[in-house]
């Protein structure tokens, strides 16, 4: 199969009227480009239908709500599904807040503390430091879950949203770390070097040259902890009691629950998913850099 | 005088970060070998000696684990395959700089921002195996639509398949992160490159086969790695698509169901520290491999 040339090359001769064999590429670069937008859109579909669901569903009056007529449209727009499933989810949907917010506060911090040392100020064996911190975060944590309990309890932090607030921050540092120090070590080393000579110490540095320089990297690690905190499951479920339970074992207790129909559960997900998503539709672009922080450079 | 004090401030920056995750990390990863040599069932620890015991029972008379691993594999093939799969063809597509490209982009990554909670209680609904009035979700979609021939009992389809169903809403999930990391792969190779193929005669089919697809393997070995282990502990998305069920059983849920509903501590350990080993094998060549690369920048 002989494709035409790739759309990244601008034609170096207009492309109309010229001889015909080029114009027959043409013609087949427009029907291989419609082909590609009709898969692409296809795929989109597939990628919003769960939304579509939940939304529609969601939107429904509970008399219109009947698993026959699931993909139709509301004939209005009802509040009565999400209004059940906010009141179901409101505690814990605060309690979501609660924990992702510092949580995502604290580990940026001692990120950036990391990062800056790691990256800056490099001594015999800070890589080794720094790898052995990265390994922390591809850790299963199964691996770890039965001392984390045992130790929780000891320290007295089980079972409410302080405890889950420390392993949140202690888990999260490995890929903030990475981040960071990725970040810092961008920064030029003149810069530094010359507030040294002004006198500068190691915290003045970091005090007043790399903070100043740092709010795309804060903003790409706050709203990466706030996403993944936010839908975290594991750790919530095992170290909270029902009181303190976060969002995520809500709502998967909801949807197990025989009582809750499967339209509150739909309305319920939906409101589960809305602050992440509110927050990947705004600043979706530091959303993917987190995204591919933890990858390219893992 | 002022190099000790930076030195000190140095010390205390990095400090709490290397305790806690000391603790955290390394300090727990042992205490949980320690007690997957144990003989602890029940409320009360125990830590007598029982060596490789319940490692042994795991791996060679426990018909649940088997049941597990099989289905960690079926799982992983369906998961792995199809995001390499569906991603690289999504990524080549948009990188062909089509109308509505960042559209389609943001549409194909916006699931890794839900919560697998999200997608399992949502999924539950679409992958709906009920029938006759019952029908609903993909199955009554398909059916109104006249592609019968699709209809199916997605994850309630007799093992080991069952488990391969629920590739789909991982994919749903992650298949977008594959994309996202071989469009970055192919915005990195420079365009001199593909003209240089083509002057040399190749057609755009072995400009990808040959050049272009060559030339994404770091992209690969990411995608394979971030998704392989996140598949080796699928956990949550299971959890919330079916609850448990024995037929859609991996060690991850064992591990959580042994261990806090029949509390069989030593052997929630051993289980725990199988998962280790398994994405130690995984990732520690590759962060070895990575970090030497980058020194060598």
């Amino acid at each position: 199969m002989s494709a035409p040339p790739s759309a990244l090359t601008p034609p170096l001769v207009a492309p109309a009227r010229t001889s015909g064999s080029r114009s027959l590429g043409i013609v087949r670069k427009r029907t291989l480009r419609t082909l590609a937008l009709v898969f692409l859109s296809f795929m989109a579909v597939f990628y919003l239908l769960p939304i579509y669901v939940m939304l529609s569903t969601g939107l429904k009056s509970f008399e219109e709500v009947n698993l026959a007529t699931m993909w139709q449209l509301p004939s209005g727009l009802y509040f009565d599904n999400f209004r059940a499933a906010f009141a179901a989810l409101r505690p814990n949907l605060i309690n979501s807040l609660l924990l992702t917010i510092p949580a995502a506060i604290g580990s940026s911090i001692l990120g950036a503390f990391n990062g800056y040392v790691l990256s800056k100020w490099r001594f015999r064996g800070s890589e080794v430091v720094f790898t052995l911190l990265l390994f922390g975060m591809f850790i299963p944590y199964q691996s770890i879950l039965i001392p984390l309990v045992q130790f929780m309890q000891t320290i007295n932090l089980y079972g409410g949203i302080p405890g889950l607030i420390l392993v949140h921050i202690v888990y999260g540092l490995p890929i903030v770390t990475l981040i960071f120090r990725n970040y810092f070590a961008g920064v030029p080393t003149e810069l530094v070097e010359s507030a040294r000579i002004d006198g500068a110490s190691l915290f003045g540095v970091f005090r007043h040259i790399m903070v100043p320089l740092s709010p795309p990297a804060f903003a790409v690690v706050l709203i990466w902890q706030f996403t993944n905190i936010w839908n975290e499951f594991l750790f919530a479920v095992v170290l909270t009691r029902p009181s303190s339970w976060p969002v995520t074992v809500a709502l998967n207790n909801l949807a197990g629950s025989q009582i809750v129909e499967w339209n509150v559960q739909m309305a319920g997900a939906l409101l589960a998913a809305v602050p992440t998503l509110l927050v990947y539709i705004l600043l979706g672009r530091f959303f993917v850099r987190g995204l591919m922080a933890g990858a390219v450079k893992g | 005088v002022r190099g000790s004090r930076d030195r000190l401030t140095a010390v205390a920056m990095l400090s709490p970060s290397v305790i806690l995750l000391g603790i955290f990390v390394y300090g727990f990863i042992a205490w949980s070998i320690r007690v997957s040599m144990s003989d602890w069932q029940g409320l009360i620890p125990s830590y007598n000696f029982v060596g490789l015991d319940n490692f042994v029972r795991l791996l060679f008379n426990d018909r649940r684990f088997q049941i597990d691993l099989r289905n960690t594999v079926v799982f992983s093939v369906v998961f792995i395959g199809g995001a390499i799969v569906l991603g690289l063809i999504l990524a080549i597509l948009l990188d062909r700089k089509l109308p509505g490209e960042g559209f389609f982009r943001s549409v194909f990554l916006f699931p890794m921002a839900v919560s697998f909670i999200v997608t399992g209680v949502a999924w539950r609904w679409l992958m709906n195996p009920a029938t006759g009035t019952r029908t609903s979700g993909l199955n009554l979609l398909f059916e109104g639509l006249g592609l019968d021939f699709l209809v199916s009992q997605w994850h309630t389809t007799a093992p080991p398949w069952g488990i391969a169903y629920v590739g789909i809403p991982a994919l749903w999930q992650m298949s977008g992160f594959a994309m996202a990391l071989f469009l970055a792969g192919l915005r990195s190779i420079p365009d001199d490159l593909r003209e240089a193929a083509r002057v040399d005669g190749a057609s755009e089919w072995q400009l990808y086969w040959r050049v272009i697809i060559p030339l994404l393997r770091p992209a690969l070995l990411s995608v394979v790695i971030i998704l392989g282990h996140i598949s080796l502990k699928i956990f949550d998305l299971i959890i919330a698509l079916s609850g448990r069920q024995l037929a859609l059983d991996v060690p991850a849920i064992y591990m959580w169901t042994t261990t806090f509903d029949a509390n069989n501590f030593s052997r929630g350990a051993a289980i725990g520290i199988l998962l280790l080993l398994s994405v130690a094998l995984l990732v520690v060549p590759y962060l070895w491999y990575s970090r030497r690369q980058e020194a060598e920048l």
